[in-house]
């Protein structure tokens, strides 16, 4: 079975992340712009005295499927690749999926990977 | 009076009105970058617009107005020299100078042309174009080309004024702290309680759209100040290099404690308060560029920095939408340098100041000075409000100063002008028409 490992980080760290994943064996990704925000609420910026509040942030979405027993890994690879510890280095999540298939050969499950 | 060409003095004064003309579309810069991304060209046309409309006016009746032969201390006769028709250098403005009176128009008409454009950052993003147009025209003739004659054209606020009458001084302006920077900075707000705040004021985001431009605005102000303030001295001499050093040494200043302002109160230093310092600054030392010694330029720009970057709040408080802080920067830096004089003016060192005015307080001449300077100040506020208010109470009950709503939210640019800066992103565009 397969899982889906999606990231949603600092653009900048976006480099770091992708060479650590081919490291560490993941051979493909899908990479998107995003923008949004957590806990930190985005940033203020003051323009003569007035405050204003960007809160949808520019963020890199990072998806990559996995086999069921590769998943810690590539999880744990993904995290340190992308961290610096100030607040908006972002969230990864784990899902579960159905069905992968490749569309050129028409392979299911892990073998579609 | 006979006259003697100084071809010296005569190519500075054409270089230094070339140098003064570039800050009109140097401010259409200053100001496009500050608004909405929807509103830049109609902000940059304004200033451009004012080009147009008072570079003819001042040929055709505007110089004869400010500097022909006095009509009761008021204005100029507008017929002495209509059409600049049968003008003799001897006649000329900077004669004794040996600058030729075409010369001396050239340089007069950039003056007439930026205190126009500078009132337009006030009321940014909701004026019609065509009322703006027949507004700088009305108001070249009957506040700017008064006021002007008042301090530079031998009327009231010159030598043989109403603080001479007083007992007092003759006020020192050498460049337009009154005549250019409060008279637009308060005419601005006058025009901006006429027109109202645009839709969202203090409640929706109107940051300004470019830095960069703002950025590069205000360097070509501060090049071009060079020639408004050293030119002001109609000569190439010594008088020119204070005024050109004071314009360099106040500007660094008023932008350092600008910078240092916002950074106590905002915690940083931001490229905006750093264009608008060098603008605070240049205003400041406008009128006292030739009047103060190195110490007092350095004293008098870092207090306007500092003043105008608290007073560009004001607007917050008091609930009207100068837009871009012409009354903040304006007409709080206008009066902080016309004032100051007042403590500051100085004989020594290379300095200039008209004969019948004195040194300031700090340099051993009392308070005369100071007094005369507040009661120039106060006469052209309260004058050009009044009028002010009142052209654009006529214009704005007449033909209508202000945009719709509809069009004011869509964005003036398409609204008024049929374009837009930046290409909107998602929308296709296919060419329909084509007018050979």
């Amino acid at each position: 079975m397969t899982k889906l490992v999606t990231g949603v980080i600092q653009p900048h760290r976006l480099d770091d992340v992708k060479s650590a994943l081919e490291a560490a064996g993941v051979r493909g990704m899908t990479v998107s712009e995003a923008s949004g925000y957590g806990r930190q609420r985005g940033h203020t910026e003051v323009y003569r005295g007035a405050e204003y509040t960007v809160d949808l942030v520019p963020k890199v979405r990072i998806e990559v499927l996995v086999a069921d027993e590769d998943t810690a890994t590539v999880t744990a690879v993904l995290i340190k690749a992308a961290q610096t510890g100030k607040i908006g280095d972002g969230k990864v999540w784990v899902v579960p999926v159905e069905d992968v298939a490749r569309v050129r050969t028409g392979e299911h499950g892990v073998d579609a990977l | 009076m006979d006259f003697a060409l100084d071809t010296g003095n005569t190519a500075w004064m054409l270089t230094a009105s070339a140098l003064v003309l570039l800050m009109t579309p140097g401010l259409a810069f200053f100001y496009g970058g500050m608004v909405r991304g929807k509103s830049v060209l109609n902000m940059m046309m304004m200033s451009f617009g004012a080009m147009g409309v008072v570079g003819l006016i001042w040929v055709l009746w505007g110089y004869s107005a400010t500097f022909g032969s006095d009509i009761g201390g008021f204005i100029g006769n507008p017929l002495d020299y209509f059409g600049l028709d049968g003008m003799t250098d001897d006649q000329s403005l900077m004669a004794a100078a040996g600058v030729p009176a075409l010369v001396a128009v050239a340089f007069q008409a950039t003056f007439a042309i930026i205190t126009i454009a500078l009132i337009s950052g006030a009321i940014a993003d909701r004026t019609k174009f065509s009322a703006w147009l027949i507004f700088a025209g009305i108001w070249v003739t009957i506040v700017y080309m008064p006021v002007a004659h008042w301090v530079w054209g031998g009327g009231l606020l010159g030598a043989e004024g109403i603080t001479v009458d007083m007992g007092l001084s003759v006020p020192i302006d050498f460049a337009g702290g009154t005549v250019v920077h409060i008279n637009a900075g308060i005419a601005g707000l006058a025009l901006a309680l006429i027109l109202g705040k645009r839709k969202g004021f203090g409640k929706e985001p109107m940051r300004p759209h470019n830095l960069p431009f703002v950025m590069l605005g205000a360097a070509l102000l501060w090049f071009g100040w060079f020639g408004f303030n050293a030119g002001s001295e109609f000569a190439a001499d010594g008088v020119a290099g204070r005024a050109w050093l004071n314009t360099l040494i106040a500007t660094c200043a008023a932008m350092l404690t600008w910078l240092l302002t916002e950074r106590l109160r905002d915690g940083k230093a931001t490229s905006l308060g750093a264009a608008s310092g060098v603008v605070g600054g240049l205003v400041a030392i406008t009128p006292a560029a030739a009047a103060v010694d190195t110490f007092g330029a350095i004293a008098i720009g870092a207090i306007a920095g500092s003043l105008c970057a608290l007073a560009v709040g004001l607007k917050y408080r008091f609930g009207y939408d100068d837009s871009l802080d012409v009354v903040g920067v304006h007409l709080v830096g206008g009066l902080t340098g016309t004032i100051l004089i007042g403590l500051f003016a100085t004989d020594k060192n290379s300095t200039w100041y008209p004969e019948g005015a004195m040194n300031g307080l700090f340099y051993g001449g009392g308070l005369t000075q100071l007094a005369t300077q507040v009661i120039a100040a106060v006469v052209v506020v309260v004058f050009s409000f009044i009028v002010t208010y009142v052209i654009g109470a006529i214009l704005q009950a007449t033909i209508g100063m202000r945009v719709s709503d509809g069009d004011e939210v869509g964005g003036i640019d398409l609204a008024q002008h049929g374009e837009t800066a930046y290409e909107a992103l998602g929308a296709r565009v296919t060419m329909t028409e084509v007018k050979a």
